[in-house]
């Protein structure tokens, strides 16, 4: 296995506003190497786009922060840069495409020349050279008639050729490690599965690191190598996307799955729910987060917070944080 | 409390639209949201509308009940005229008919508690006294599963899945017959959305309503809904049985829709032959000529171009409007 270029361990933040405190990160930690995609799943307020964004800085504004644990991004320590390395690292070395392309992308610009600064300062071009980069940035993320769309505002484009620009303006600075928080969420299904396949290509086209934030299961199915599940802050399981997707241990994963229908399977899968909410992160108990949602609860889960075990013999580990079903059913363990 | 709404008989649809066009005048231009639609949704239905963004789904699910005027066509429910029996009786027509809207927080007011927000409704229609209303807001917490405790709180404080419940609970007061929904799932999360879905299945067979969902998870609606109407760019591109028309598209639009929804297991999803359409909708400011689809069909021909294609009864039972499609054959993309 290729070492991590972006490896993030034991990772705690909490999130501070003058009323409340949220723990909204605790002691979750993921890697991922060139060439692979890792998915991070999770639903809203699990954590999962402040793991993967808190350690660059990239958090919400106006919320004091605390932020221990160790994160790394091609061996050197993230954590230790002044704010002018970490924000060259962001600039170059991470790309991000969010869900909302307005949120990257400069209204009052052109695109072209947005793209082209971009490449003039973290890819080390020419101004002429960036110029020309842009355009075949453009043509590349998919865009038909680059060189017309170079001189186009944001509000001229639809909303899948926006989604397609800021993808080229995130690999403008040639990343290694491309970030995608929710690229698809906001897109139509036909849309959506264009730039799936979009992200698919250049992946594997200049073999970078993938790390896709969602919430999607399909989405997930489609890119992911590895998947990270996220639950209140805390990994819940991880393992390569065949494990976790098709032979899930953990409740919420097994939960989570059941609840999303498969419209292929001829089985009569359903739409099953998990009962409750996920818990209140401003005031977490000792234990299992997911003890009061889960239908194999003991009385152990709410006392004894469960540790990532490693489970099954594949070439990738699957680590599982619940000590119940691996016992219940006999799964063996080895670590 | 039962207000059954005088019809003509008690096997009129729920829903019967002709004709019906909603026409925007913007500075842009002409947009034809709404473009000629015949709609039926028979009593007892989950029907489900699907489409992109643009396709005029949400602008047909208001247009049916009022809250957009439409620009040329005609509305029966449950076999009277929608206009003419709002006018007469606009409250009747509100106990038999609701709307619930994709954002909960916005269709509530935020200072009103959940408790006001429930009586309400029963309030202005005079319905029961104080205590029988109390009796009833308790009834209709116990339908949507939440627990009392949440009667003394603001919309704000609840969960996103919380504020969905409520809403559905409100529109649930009066015991209509016809609950129409825009897109009640899409804010909601994975677990939760499931949630609600059973929610609306259970209300479903428990009080006997018809159901209109206005949805862009296509999956949802294969596993909830038992008629399905899929749109493109203001106009049906195919009906039927829900089952049916996922088991058999025969709009070049379906299966492309359908196949865009990538399946939940990781092998499935790398096996299966999968159709990419070559970019976005169009604007329907600017539909192209012929079928609307044209622009964008992998299997286009000439007169695809020319004339545009009438829905026409195909295999599965429904309808297309395909120039390729009918009760033999359909083209497979």
């Amino acid at each position: 296995m290729t070492a991590p270029i972006y490896q993030v361990e034991g990772l705690v933040i909490d999130l501070y506003t003058p009323t409340v405190s949220v723990r909204a990160v605790d002691g979750a930690g993921f890697h991922v190497a060139p060439g692979e995609t890792l998915a991070i799943v999770g639903e809203s307020g699990s954590g999962k786009t402040v793991m993967t964004l808190g350690p660059l800085g990239l958090l919400p504004e106006g919320v004091a922060v605390d932020l221990r644990g160790t994160a790394r991004a091609d061996g050197k320590d993230i954590l230790a840069m002044s704010p002018a390395e970490l924000s060259r690292l962001r600039g170059g070395f991470f790309g991000v495409i969010f869900q909302d392309p307005m949120s990257a992308l400069n209204p009052m610009l052109k695109i072209g020349p947005q793209l082209a600064e971009q490449a003039r300062r973290f890819a080390g071009l020419s101004a002429a050279e960036a110029c020309k980069e842009a355009v075949s940035l453009l043509a590349r993320s998919g865009i038909p008639d680059p060189e017309d769309r170079y001189d186009r505002y944001p509000h001229e484009l639809s909303g899948g050729m926006l989604q397609r620009a800021m993808i080229a303006l995130a690999l403008a600075a040639r990343p290694r490690v491309l970030i995608a928080d929710e690229p698809t969420t906001a897109l139509d299904a036909t849309v959506q599965a264009q730039i799936l396949a979009l992200i698919r290509q250049i992946q594997k086209e200049d073999g970078i690191a993938v790390i896709l934030i969602t919430h999607d299961i399909g989405a997930v199915s489609v890119l992911a190598d590895r998947v990270a599940v996220l639950y209140a802050g805390q990994v819940a399981e991880e393992g390569s996307a065949i494990d976790v997707l098709t032979a899930p241990v953990h409740p919420y994963t097994r939960g989570l799955l059941a609840s999303v229908p498969d419209f292929r399977s001829d089985s009569a899968s359903g739409t099953k729910e998990i009962p409750g909410i996920p818990p209140n992160q401003a005031q977490l108990e000792a234990g299992c987060r997911f003890a009061d949602r889960c239908d194999r609860v003991q009385p152990q889960c709410n006392t004894r917070r469960p540790r990532l075990q490693t489970v099954g013999m594949g070439v990738v580990p699957h680590r599982v944080a619940c000590p119940v079903v691996i016992a219940a059913e006999g799964i063996v363990t080895h670590d | 409390m039962t207000d059954t709404p005088q019809t003509d008989g008690p096997m009129t649809d729920a829903i019967d639209a002709r004709g019906l066009k909603v026409h925007f005048q913007t500075a842009a231009g002409l947009v034809r949201a709404v473009d000629g639609v015949d709609l039926t949704v028979r009593r007892g239905a989950f029907h489900g509308i699907v489409g992109e963004s643009g396709c005029g789904k949400t602008t047909l699910a208001r247009a049916l009940i009022g809250l957009q005027s439409a620009t040329v066509g005609q509305v029966s429910i449950f076999g009277r005229d929608r206009a003419d029996w709002a006018k007469a009786d606009r409250k009747g027509f509100a106990r038999a008919v609701q709307f619930i809207f994709q954002d909960p927080l916005g269709s509530m007011s935020r200072r009103q508690t959940v408790g006001q927000t429930l009586e309400e409704p029963l309030q202005i229609h005079g319905i029961g006294d104080n205590k029988a209303r109390r009796a009833r807001v308790q009834e209709l917490l116990d339908l949507v599963a939440l627990p009392e405790t949440v009667l003394d709180r603001l919309p704000r404080s609840l969960s996103g899945g919380q504020r969905q419940r409520v809403s559905i609970a409100r529109a649930l007061a009066l015991s209509p017959q016809l609950l129409i929904c825009d897109e009640p799932l899409s804010a909601l999360d994975v677990s939760v959305r499931a949630q609600i879905v059973n929610l609306f299945a259970r209300l479903q067979a428990q009080l006997g309503l018809t159901i209109v969902i206005v949805a862009h998870d296509l999956a949802i609606v294969r596993e909830v809904c038992s008629s399905v109407t899929v749109m493109y760019l203001g106009r049906v591109a195919e009906e039927g049985e829900a089952k049916a028309v996922f088991s058999d598209p025969a709009h070049p639009y379906s299966q492309a829709l359908l196949s865009a929804v990538p399946s939940p297991n990781p092998v499935t999803e790398a096996t299966r032959p999968r159709i990419l359409l070559a970019g976005d909708p169009p604007s329907p400011r600017n539909p192209p000529p012929g079928c609307r689809f044209s622009s964008r069909c992998p299997v286009v021909e000439p007169r695809c171009r020319e004339a545009e294609p009438v829905l026409r009864p195909v295999a599965h039972g429904g309808a297309a409007a395909c120039h390729l499609a009918d009760a033999d054959a359909h083209a497979m993309i």
